[in-house]
């Protein structure tokens, strides 16, 4: 891998929770890589197949999904509905070639400032690993959900 | 405009994009670890953004002047304020444009500070280069963001308080002398709660009798509270002002419709079944100790207390903050009803507060408490002796002569309070302990609006703890019992009931129930979201197999625009997918 080759992650974070555990681990001046891009939604429930997909279509080389701990999502259990998604994106990723090591899926707590920072770098170490995802991977994601085929159905 | 319609910019067309970006120095908060200018003229250039500048500090009264002067001079129609965390300023950012004459929902921040400088301080280049991304990103959502109007309900001006214990009886008087006419819900066929089982309490050294004696007269007099005792909760429906419960006493249901609920539960008391030869005789807990106080009943020559029973274990890591006072309490007591009695409490660590905390620990020892450390990697053993404690000082194993062993158990939370919080649909913490919606900002708020907790339901506390609480509970119920009328965020979703194909996932998927079935003009079933009862929380929306659910303010269009900004590379060429093309070339 190129020394000097930075991934693009995109990280969705939890209004309640993870975004707030990022908060804190600013507040707390911990340090990552700055190769991460967060997307808040306000519960990890929000958090589509398709919108995965379409952050690997984008451009992404990562995708890392961030909520409540199990028992402390603020919409009562909408990140067990996040990890059932996760569980049938990662199937899909899968059968379309994507390395499912591209996909991640973590619970951080507002006061987990220090897990914050460590789950960011893990993920960033994770993919610079695995190097940058190449083109065929990226154009088969367009079969995935979201892409163009079924995009076009669901749009008005 | 309704809260049901979703216009963004894209969709409006005529509306032309003016976006004015802020970018916050933060004194040197930001811009000492990135170039703010830098970021500035970037996103001065992205498509749709008519003004870009920094500022000092935008949360200060000339920052707000700026922002809303510059609002009105270069008529901007969306605003981006790449700061701090939208968690603590978008309420005031929002504020401030809306008093500007801007919709306030037409304002998205970028926090280049806590997610940024405060965290990439030692590469400048990056951390500004990720500013960029992130402000291009936000300027992104906010081309798509469309107004709204905050959705108005009017508020049922009653309450309705779960629990008669010491916190909930304090709740239900706030609520009942301003006015506010409360119905007060007690399983227990009398009011009290804990407080029925306690002797001299801590620290005051009053009988729990005597404190119950006061309170329970008033609550059952009072002219605007309703006492319910023996009566379960059975169903809960409804939203912030409107709620409906239903509870059963005896074989009797009955429909409560209230505007507010306030959750005092409490707490139970950890059995320790197992652990140090508990058996109820002479292996006790500080339960079972105070009822034989009370009695005058305690026929024991050397009693050891034993703290911090099942409690800041791995499986149950918090301290219940109540026992070492109480047990200090109880020692000192003890040792001065009967001087000759030798009295040990055996601890991990003395987790005192407050100002009358020294007072009483100065007390016991005065009185010939003994005070031993134990380590919980060597506990003390109880056995047909006594207990044995391996002595931190002395370094050696030490057997104290016990006739009554007193074990401090931690409060737990109830074992029905899930399924409680499941009927009222507010969540509980991995030790089933009701959450809070802001352990600082909204310490006795739920999250679902127009739900509050106090007492030993939240968290282990003490007397003046629940009390307090239970005051702060009453006050902020007061605020929509008060003002008769309630705004709830236009966090919500709608569904287009022409792309519907019915399946009935969405109803299945939602906690609020929010969602029913309905029959459209043609008789086909189609979903149809009741937007006071939606929390927004995207579940359904997430899942939706045909893309007929937007959920405001993140919608799929808004983050796939965000997906799209957040690499500089891929911004120029048009992508497939790209429906948000009217965002560039409107200047
Ligand atoms: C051994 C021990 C000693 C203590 N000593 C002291 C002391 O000396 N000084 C001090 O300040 N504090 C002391 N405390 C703490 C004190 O007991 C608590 O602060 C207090 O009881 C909290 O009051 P509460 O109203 O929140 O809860 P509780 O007292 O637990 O009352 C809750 C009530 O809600 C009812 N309830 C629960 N669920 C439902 C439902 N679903 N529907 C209807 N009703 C329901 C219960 O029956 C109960 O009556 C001690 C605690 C323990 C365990
Ligand atoms: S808006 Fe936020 S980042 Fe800017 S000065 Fe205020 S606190 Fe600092
Ligand atoms: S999940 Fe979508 S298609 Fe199914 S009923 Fe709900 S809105 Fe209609
Ligand atoms: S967004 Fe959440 S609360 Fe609203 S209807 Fe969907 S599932 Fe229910
Ligand atoms: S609110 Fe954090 S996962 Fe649901």
């Amino acid at each position: 891998m190129r020394e000097d080759w930075e991934p693009d992650i995109i990280v969705f974070a939890c209004n309640w929770c993870s975004y707030a555990g990022a908060d804190s681990a600013g507040v707390s001046r911990l340090q990552y890589p700055p190769s991460v891009r967060l997307i808040r939604t306000m519960c990890s429930g929000r958090v589509s197949a398709s919108l995965i997909f379409e952050a690997f279509r984008q451009g992404a080389d990562g995708v890392l999904v961030t909520g409540c701990h199990i028992g402390d999502c603020h919409y009562v259990d909408g990140n067990e509905r996040c990890q059932e998604m996760m569980e049938m994106t990662i199937r899909l990723a899968r059968t379309a070639g994507i390395d499912e090591r591209r996909l991640g899926l973590e619970w951080i707590s507002a006061a987990e400032a220090g897990r914050f920072a460590a789950v960011m770098a893990e993920f960033v170490e994770r993919i610079r690993d695995l190097g940058p995802m190449s083109r065929e991977d990226r154009s088969v994601s367009s079969r995935t959900p979201g892409g163009v085929e079924e995009a076009g159905g669901a749009r008005r | 405009m309704g809260p049901g319609s979703l216009r963004s910019a894209a969709e409006a067309g005529a509306d032309q994009l003016r976006i004015g970006v802020f970018v916050c120095h933060c004194g040197t908060n930001i811009a000492g670890f990135l170039d703010v200018d830098a970021v500035a003229r970037e996103a001065g250039a992205s498509p749709g953004v008519v003004y870009s500048v920094t500022t000092m500090y935008a949360c200060s009264e000339s920052g707000l002047k700026e922002i809303s002067e510059s609002i009105r001079k270069h008529n901007l129609n969306r605003v981006v304020i790449a700061a701090c965390s939208p968690r603590t300023h978008e309420p005031l950012f929002r504020e401030v444009c809306g008093e500007a004459g801007l919709n306030p929902y037409l304002v998205e921040m970028a926090n280049i500070r806590n997610q940024c400088s405060w965290v990439h301080m030692d590469d400048k280049e990056r951390a500004t280069k990720k500013a960029a991304a992130l402000v291009r990103m936000a300027v992104a959502k906010a081309a798509r963001l469309g107004p709204r109007e905050p959705i108005e309900v009017d508020v049922d001006r009653r309450a309705v308080v779960i629990g008669g214990g010491i916190a909930g009886m304090n709740a239900a008087l706030d609520l009942g002398d301003a006015g506010f006419d409360t119905v007060l819900i007690e399983r227990e066929p009398d009011l009290g709660g804990r407080l029925r089982g306690l002797y001299r309490l801590y620290p005051s050294g009053r009988e729990a009798r005597e404190v119950l004696e006061e309170f329970i007269p008033r609550v059952i007099e009072h002219r605007h509270i309703e006492v319910l005792t023996a009566t379960e909760l059975t169903g809960v429906r409804g939203f912030i002002g409107n709620y409906v419960l239903t509870v059963r006493t005896g074989g009797d249901e009955r429909e409560l419709e209230a505007g507010v609920i306030v959750v005092a539960s409490g707490a139970d008391v950890l059995e320790p079944h197992g652990l140090f030869g508990y058996d109820g005789e002479r292996v006790i807990t500080q339960l079972e100790l105070a009822r034989r106080m009370s009695q005058g009943s305690v026929e024991a020559g050397t009693i050891v207390m034993i703290q911090c029973v099942g409690a800041r274990l791995p499986e149950r890591e918090y301290c219940s903050r109540v026992c070492c006072a109480n047990a200090i309490k109880n020692a000192s007591m003890l040792v001065e009803e009967d001087s000759g009695r030798s009295v040990y409490v055996l601890y991990r660590d003395i987790q005192g507060y407050g100002t009358e905390f020294e007072d009483w620990f100065a007390r016991a020892r005065e009185a010939g408490v003994v005070f031993a450390r134990y380590d919980p990697e060597r506990p003390p053993l109880v056995d047909s002796r006594g207990v044995r404690i391996y002595d931190l000082l002395l370094g050696e194993e030490v057997l104290l002569p016990a006739d009554l062993i007193v074990l401090s158990t931690p409060m737990v939370a109830r074992p029905d309070a899930r399924s409680l919080g499941q009927m009222l649909r507010v969540p509980v913490d991995k030790d089933g302990f009701f959450l809070e919606a802001h352990v600082k900002l909204r310490p006795v708020d739920f999250a679902t609006e127009g739900m509050f907790l106090c007492g030993a339901a939240r968290w282990p506390c003490r007397i003046s703890e629940a009390c307090a609480q239970a005051s702060a509970a009453a006050s902020r119920a007061l605020v929509p019992l008060v003002n008769g009328k309630v705004v709830v965020e236009p966090v919500v979703v709608d569904i287009d009931e022409a792309i519907c194909r019915g399946c009935g996932l969405c109803r299945d998927l939602c906690r609020y129930a929010a969602i029913e079935m309905v029959e459209n003009e043609r008789g086909l079933a189609v979903a149809r979201v009741n937007q006071v009862l939606c929390k927004g929380c995207g579940v359904c929306a997430a899942r939706c197999p045909s893309g007929a659910m937007t959920l405001f303010h993140f919608t799929d269009e808004q983050i796939r625009a965000m997906l799209r900004a957040a690499r500089p590379a891929l911004l120029a060429g048009a992508r497939h997918g790209d429906e948000g093309g009217s965002a560039g070339g409107v200047r």
